[in-house]
């Protein structure tokens, strides 16, 4: 049990006709960053939303720190320590960035002015301390993925999902990001993230997940992922992947 | 008292008076449907078409049944104008703000005929009205048989209009996908205040094949709408079909429980209905998730 | 406790009034704005800082003051006792209302018209029900003693609203400063967001529900003694719904001291109508109407919003961080 955070058993989920996620297993283990990657319509936020409770799943369950919290609602979940972020962001448009970040630290904080203490302690561990009086609605993209990151952060969680945080960025932005998030993992929150940019998978993952068409196809450190078939396969076409090995062979 | 003498005429008046109440309700359901706002004024356009209708007769001498085209193309274009001059700019494009505008409408619509016109009821006097056609042994009301083909008719028009014509063909284009309708060149805003010149043209038909039997005040409307609003849900908010079902249901159910329970709380049941439904299956019967 | 420094001093203001201001039609054209601004403080509570919009708020009105004068005319209750019950049982029907739309998902329209329908159905039950009195209404005997909450002169009952609309400020700027504050503006601006972090978007909504419907049913239960005399159309009525929503939004719904502004700007348009057509009935009511859709259309922060946008630079972080930008 202490070698497993969170164990996804065998969870499906489907949607009319369409199976996004069937039957996959997979294990996250306490601390490190942990990434699921794999072509879109993969069911990557699929499996987002049934670990933080905003979908059911229709089999399988998922058991965190050795409790099945299948069925548990959302915000139940985030106080056990699970927290999300969205990968179409969500700030509270008409509150600032503090009372943004604040409404995560009265979770654990009664006191308005403690709440209020504590988020701009978040803000500042994320770059975000100059912007604490902005309104929301008025940030950037890299800065509302910054507050949704932050505001993630300030429920204190065990295990954070980052949905694709890192979308939309440029590169200098995802530079001054990734960072960010080695920080994260660093003061010992587990991360478990879903990413497209494989620059950042490769240098922050110590774990990569690959999912495809609703199942783990392959697993293990970035490189060895990397270079399995399989995963080539997913992403490039059938084929591809004897087709890169002949033009391997050609130079 | 549940013989089959009693029970099929009043099953028979039920699917008239819910056609009646189908076709307010299409209206309805077809703004739900495009704009995607619930118009808390339909009831107030409805107050406004009967006193319409009854100025028509009273004043112009014209048949319900004949000013029903006059009606028709004027309340077109009252609706018209108010979605594209008054509603839509004032929303800017915010639901909860549209609930708003809206319900201003309604009181604005109906206290302004409440002030022209004082709160008296009034009624029309058709030689016609009593009328009955038998059939068997049943006796059915001349109004309410021509009531029953008249909405036919018109959700048969309205049918047309939107599978064939190429607004009706925008209509459904912008019901769908409102930014892809957009990027394809089509005027969206006037596609809103067209949807909802029809919707206020069905009212005003509704209200024409109403007068014969139905009394006018400042508040007629208001009984309709939560009738109205019972259907859209019930059927499903945007479903056409859902609309015309639910709408005969409604009818039935109400003919039969005031044979049950009497006027006054078969009102309440209505309402309890509605609330039952919203509650349980706001998506309808037929309808998108809400 | 120097946010509470303004309602103090509005309270002084408008507690003074009596003493420099003796026509009673005056006093009673402030008793009834009062009122409103009261209801209307209870709608900004669920509609302004909950971002829940509800039609039917003369559902807790009605209830407040039906409980209040059966309690004094079937029973013999006194009537400050009723106005504690009456407060009780309307922050009950609140509750229950509540319970089942929130529980059922209701959000935006269908949750506005949900409010409507149990505000009706409440209006015909009571139009029909012999404890309500049915067609006729009720009446609560004259009893000018204050122990029985009637008063000879205009001035008591002047203050008693200003001390409950005092309280009511008192109440809301309290939420506004608590953790429960912070989860209904984060409800109502995101409530997926919200609930990721742990907020029980359930419990917050039903909360202030209950609480907006108990503000609420205090002003009918003020309403009761005042004009002595309810019937169905009166406690029940749309006029209330409308009036009690109208004033936060044309004084600035989700501030303090939107629904106060806005219900003295709504009266007074009101009186005015009145002065220049006469006693017609509906013509202030068309007031009302255009009033909403304009402010609505041109002015969606209402009066304090607009306010807030002409104070300069410096001076706003006196407003709420919603009405500092743009």
């Amino acid at each position: 049990m202490a070698d497993t955070l969170l164990h996804i058993e065998n969870v499906s989920k489907r949607f009319g006709g369409l199976l996004a996620v069937s039957g996959t297993s997979f294990a996250v283990s306490p601390q490190g960053i942990t990434a699921l990657i794999g072509p879109n319509g993969a069911g990557k936020t699929t499996l987002f939303a049934i670990i933080s409770g905003f979908l059911r799943p229709d089999g399988g369950r998922v058991v965190y720190d050795g409790a099945d919290l299948t069925g548990e609602a959302p915000h139940r979940r985030a106080r056990r320590g699970i927290a999300r972020t969205f990968q179409i962001v969500q700030p509270f448009a008409g509150l600032t960035v503090r009372e943004n970040i604040a409404v995560g630290s009265h979770l654990a904080h009664v006191r308005r002015i403690d709440a209020l203490a504590a988020a701009e302690e978040v803000a500042h561990s994320v770059g975000l301390g100059s912007m604490l009086d902005a309104a929301a609605g008025t940030l950037t993209v890299a800065l509302r993925k910054r507050l949704e990151l932050a505001r993630a952060l300030a429920i204190a969680p065990r295990l954070l999902l980052l949905d694709e945080v890192l979308a939309g960025l440029n590169p200098s932005e995802i530079r001054d990001m990734v960072p960010v998030i080695r920080g994260i993992a660093s003061r010992g929150v587990t991360i478990l993230m879903i990413e497209h940019v494989m620059q950042a998978v490769m240098s922050l993952a110590e774990h990569v997940l690959v999912l495809a068409e609703g199942r783990i196809i392959a697993q293990g450190m970035p490189h060895e992922v990397a270079a399995d078939r399989q995963v080539v396969e997913a992403y490039l076409g059938q084929g591809a992947a004897k087709r890169m090995m002949v033009g391997l062979r050609h130079d | 008292m549940l013989s089959a003498v009693i029970l099929i005429p009043a099953v028979l008046n039920g699917l008239m008076t819910g056609a009646v109440y189908a076709l307010v309700a299409l209206g309805l359901t077809l703004i739900y449907g495009v704009l995607h706002i619930i118009n808390f004024a339909h009831g107030a356009l409805l107050t406004a078409a009967m006193f319409a209708a009854f100025f028509a007769y009273t004043v112009l001498g014209l048949d319900p049944y004949v000013a029903l085209f006059l009606l028709m193309p004027v309340f077109f274009v009252v609706g018209y104008a108010l979605q594209r001059y008054v509603i839509g700019p004032a929303a800017h494009g915010d639901d909860r703000n549209f609930l708003l505008v809206t319900l201003g409408l309604a009181v604005v619509i109906e206290n302004a005929l409440l002030y022209a016109f004082r709160a008296d009821t009034r009624t029309v006097n058709l030689p016609y009205a009593f009328k009955v056609i038998e059939i068997g042994n049943m006796f059915l009301a001349v109004p309410r048989v021509v009531a029953f083909v008249a909405v036919v008719a018109v959700a048969a028009a309205l049918w047309l209009f939107l599978q064939w014509t190429a607004t009706g063909k925008a209509v459904r284009a912008v019901a769908k996908e409102k930014l892809g309708a957009e990027l394809c060149g089509i005027d969206v805003a006037h596609i809103y205040a067209v949807t909802f010149g029809l919707g206020t043209a069905c009212v005003a038909v509704a209200a024409c094949l109403l007068i014969p039997t139905y009394y006018v005040n400042p508040t007629a409307g208001d009984a309709f709408v939560l009738i109205a609003f019972t259907i859209v849900v019930l059927g499903g908010m945007g479903s056409v079909i859902g609309a015309l079902s639910a709408g005969l249901f409604v009818g039935v159910v109400e003919s039969l429980s005031t044979i049950a329970l009497g006027e006054s709380l078969g009102q309440i049941g209505i309402f309890v209905m509605f609330i039952v439904v919203l509650l349980v299956r706001p998506s309808g019967l037929f309808g998108e998730r809400a | 406790m120097k946010s509470y420094a303004p309602i103090v001093v509005v309270v002084a203001l408008l507690a003074v009034v009596p003493f420099i201001v003796t026509s009673n039609v005056v006093l009673n054209f402030l008793v009834m704005a009062l009122l409103i601004a009261l209801a209307g403080q209870g709608w900004n509570l669920l509609g302004g800082y909950g971002g829940q919009y509800s039609f039917g708020h003369a559902a807790f009105f009605g209830t407040g003051a039906y409980v209040t004068a059966i309690l004094q005319v079937r029973y013999g209750i006194n009537a400050w006792l009723g106005l504690f019950v009456g407060i009780a049982v309307g922050a009950l029907v609140g509750a229950a209302i509540g319970a089942l739309s929130f529980r059922w998902g209701l959000r935006g329209s269908y949750f506005s018209l949900v409010t409507l329908a149990f505000a009706e159905v409440l209006r015909i039950v009571a139009s029909v029900a012999p404890i309500t009195g049915a067609g006729v209404g009720i009446l609560i005997k004259l009893d000018l003693r204050p122990e029985a909450f009637q008063f000879q002169s205009r001035a008591p009952f002047y203050w008693i609203a200003v001390g409950l609309v005092g309280l009511s400020l008192v109440l809301v700027r309290a939420i506004e400063h608590s953790r429960f504050g912070a989860y209904l503006a984060a409800v109502r601006e995101n409530e997926a967001a919200a609930t990721a972090l742990g907020v029980d978007a359930f419990a917050i909504k039903l909360g202030a529900m209950t609480i907006s419907a108990a503000i609420t049913a205090a002003a009918g239960c003020f309403y009761a003694q005042y004009f002595l005399f309810l019937d169905a159309a009166i406690a029940y009525g749309p006029w209330l719904s409308i009036d009690a929503l109208l004033a936060p939004i044309v004084g600035g719904a989700g501030t303090l001291f939107g629904p106060l502004l806005g219900a003295l700007v709504v009266k007074v348009l009101g009186e005015a109508t009145k002065l220049f057509t006469g006693d017609a009935p509906g013509l202030d009511l068309v007031v009302y109407g255009v009033l909403l859709v304009g402010v609505v259309g041109l002015a969606p922060r209402g009066i304090a919003g607009f306010v807030a946008t002409m104070t300069p630079k410096r001076l706003r972080l006196l407003w709420p961080s919603s009405l500092r930008h743009g």
